[in-house]
């Protein structure tokens, strides 16, 4: 389904997720955080940025890898996307949710 | 807080068998994931995976295990239980499963309340100082249906 972001019309699924990374922008990223009700600051796109790394490089995401990351921990994930933060910052991110279980 | 109806899993783990205890960390993890409150109470055999000394030696039950698919005279003799773990250790490593004291770990930092249960403590004469940092405490079963409470909650018996 479309939907309007930032001005921008967007392609999102039934959860929210964008379908095409290519229509993905700050801006985007910044009205889908509002939307879960997330203000972002610097650390919260840090921890974009990464996930962005690990997407573009085709690395699956996890919350052990969250841990092995280097970029931040555990606790710190949990308190900037409170609420399911892998579910939360790969929809800010503008990438599909991921599949992984653990 | 979640949006969905569960909005806090109570898991007891009462055994101690590698299946049961991944099972036990695997939901707890993926329910704080979710946006889900979780919990775990470990009690009697469960007690083995938060032993600094032993959480990292649990087996696969290979006898009394009919999905094991391997005669019960078999899964009896030395060694096996132990190979068979090693081999199941082997395939959760390939799926990018921590072992038990990581998992622990990653399950305590996600907010997932790890507790010990008073009577299974005191039956086997366990010290404090014999399980892991990470434990939130050690509670009766009085303190532990108090924290189940709340509108929303499921308790699970593994």
């Amino acid at each position: 389904m479309k939907k309007v972001l930032a001005h921008k019309e967007i392609e999102v699924n039934d959860e929210g997720y964008l379908l095409d990374f290519s229509q993905w922008n700050k801006e985007v990223g910044e009205a889908l955080a509002n939307e879960q009700e997330i203000q972002m600051t610097n650390r919260h796109w840090e921890v974009i940025d990464y996930i962005h790394d690990k997407y573009k490089s085709e690395e699956p995401l996890s919350i052990r890898g969250i841990k092995k990351s280097g970029v931040l921990d555990i606790k710190e994930f949990y308190s900037l996307f409170p609420g399911g933060p892998l579910k939360k910052a790969t929809l800010i991110a503008g990438i599909p949710k991921p599949k992984s279980c653990i | 807080m979640s949006d969905t109806k569960v909005k806090k899993m109570l898991f007891i783990l009462s055994k101690a068998t590698l299946e049961n205890v991944y099972a036990a960390f695997v939901m707890a993890n993926g329910a704080r994931m979710e946006g889900i409150e979780s919990e775990i109470f470990f009690t009697f055999f469960g007690l083995e995976a938060i032993q600094k000394k032993k959480l990292e030696h649990l087996h696969v039950a290979t006898v009394g295990n009919p999905a094991m698919h391997m005669p019960t005279m078999l899964g009896g003799l030395p060694g096996v239980e132990a190979l068979a773990s090693k081999m199941m250790k082997k395939e959760m490593d390939k799926l990018d499963m921590p072992p038990v004291g990581e998992f622990l770990e990653i399950l305590s930092d996600s907010g997932c309340k790890l507790w010990a249960c008073k009577l299974a403590i005191d039956m086997f004469h366990l010290k404090e100082e014999e399980l892991i940092d990470e434990l939130d405490g050690i509670l009766t079963i009085g303190d532990f249906y108090a924290r189940a409470d709340q509108e929303g909650t499921h308790l699970l018996f593994i």
